[in-house]
């Protein structure tokens, strides 16, 4: 894996890649504030009423760019398990942790405007569909990664069981993905589809995805910062930090 | 359209509100909390590096 | 063979088992994973005879009926294929429409009607503002012509 050009693994140690996650968050974060600026002025000002559904559509702004990164984040922490399993290198189950909070947000958020998405058009808060049904049990795997991590006292065992479990889920994906594909649903089928025949006027998907990507932009920044604290965190004996920190926080 | 109009949302208020209100409260405190514990474990670390000098 | 070479062929390998697995529990469990009955499989008779289940499909044109002084509603839901009679007593979600999908939950009778307890509406995954819908219907009635 050595590179001519650049040297992978120099960032592969926490001390080095503590100041590059710092100037990648201070980056994201402006990116953020910026595509969610323009992305919500456009969910409510700029996108036209739907045919059907009249405002209450507005809300497929955030529903759908949370329940992407819900899914994206999660194949994001998989990838992260796998390298960590491979090279048993720390820094990829730290990625990994630094991550799963901002998934299970994700998730739940995807959960909650759905069902607020719900009420008013199927006329139901819930159901137990394949999709929804699915999307739950994303919500529990990140919250069963979280909550095995916290449990296991030797954080390098955590990070291996929580690799596994990780990727023990991650069938999960595209049961979500294709769930409304191959059963019977109460979810509508995808908008945007993969071979671009979308069913979405040209507006609405431009601010859909502004919207995704700057909720992708705060999942980075968030986890750069995240990643920064668990980094100082479990490397605390280490010299680097102590001089770091000082004596004074 | 006037303000009142457009924040009731063609009577979908409660459901377009309740969406992006609860939204912005996860995305909001989310980072928050990540100051507080940034804080708090700078503050941890430099406490065993006065007692460990 | 590298140690960690070793580790990720171990990982590929249990990720295809898994694949594997789930693939042969979700064939297994297959209609039932399904939150709807289609007319069709009604009436071929895959859908439980004494016990309530969902049925899904369209609201077929010209069929919604209310009854003078009653309210119950009476409607047909159609796959294109077969079609199913359903008498509802209750509100009607916002978006319930002729030609529009819909999930009604409910028990047979004896006559063969679908009695609902319960009728949702399904919409579909197209998004536009009403003059390009207004402007789809027009094309779509000159071309009926």
């Amino acid at each position: 894996m050595q590179s001519k050009l650049f040297n992978w693994f120099k960032f592969s140690s926490p001390a080095t890649f503590y100041p590059l996650a710092g100037s990648i968050a201070r980056f994201s974060w402006l990116i953020t504030l910026a595509l969610l600026a323009v992305g919500l002025y456009m969910s409510f000002f700029v996108a036209p009423t739907d045919y059907k559904q009249g405002e209450g559509y507005r809300i497929i702004f955030i529903h759908v760019p949370a329940s992407w990164m819900s899914m994206f984040t999660y194949l994001v922490m998989a990838f992260w398990s796998i390298l960590g399993l491979m090279y048993n290198t720390r820094l990829s189950s730290m990625m990994t942790q630094a991550l799963a909070p901002t998934g299970a947000m994700f998730a739940f958020v995807s959960l909650w405007t759905g069902a607020f998405w719900g009420k008013p058009m199927w006329g139901t808060w819930w159901v137990w569909d394949a999709r929804i049904t699915s999307e739950l049990i994303l919500l529990f795997l990140y919250l069963g990664y979280i909550a095995l991590h916290g449990a296991i006292d030797d954080k390098r065992r955590a990070d291996k069981a929580g690799a596994i479990l990780i990727l023990v889920g991650v069938v999960n994906i595209p049961i979500i993905y294709y769930s409304v594909e191959w059963w019977n649903t109460l979810h509508q089928g995808a908008t945007i589809k993969m071979n671009d025949k979308s069913t979405m006027d040209e507006t609405m998907k431009i601010t859909m995805l502004i919207m995704t990507f700057g909720c992708w932009a705060y999942t980075i920044a968030i986890a750069m910062q995240r990643v920064r604290n668990i980094i100082l965190e479990r490397e605390h004996g280490a010299q680097w930090v102590r001089e770091l920190i000082g004596e004074k926080a | 359209m006037s303000f009142s109009e457009w924040l009731d949302m063609g009577g979908y208020a409660l459901y377009v509100w309740g969406s992006f209100g609860m939204t912005a409260l996860c995305m909001i405190a989310e980072p928050l909390l990540l100051n507080r514990s940034s804080k708090a474990i700078r503050q941890r670390i430099a406490r065993l590096n006065r007692i460990e000098g | 063979m590298k140690a960690r070479h070793q580790r990720l062929s171990l990982i590929v390998i249990g990720l295809a088992i898994l694949g594997l697995a789930t693939y042969l529990v979700l064939n297994a469990l297959e209609g039932n994973l399904s939150y709807f009955f289609s007319p069709s499989q009604v009436h071929n008779g895959e859908a439980p005879k004494d016990h309530v289940f969902r049925l899904g499909g369209m609201v077929e044109k010209g069929s919604v009926k209310r009854a003078e002084g009653d309210l119950t509603v009476n409607f047909v839901v159609t796959d294109n294929n077969k079609t199913m009679a359903v008498a509802y007593t209750g509100i009607l979600p916002d978006l319930f429409e002729e030609g529009q999908g819909v999930i009604a939950q409910g028990k047979l009778n004896a006559d063969n009607v679908f009695i609902a307890d319960e009728v949702l509406a399904k919409h579909d995954e197209n998004y536009m503002p009403p003059e390009v819908a207004a402007a789809m219907q027009a094309g779509k009635e000159a071309a009926a012509k």
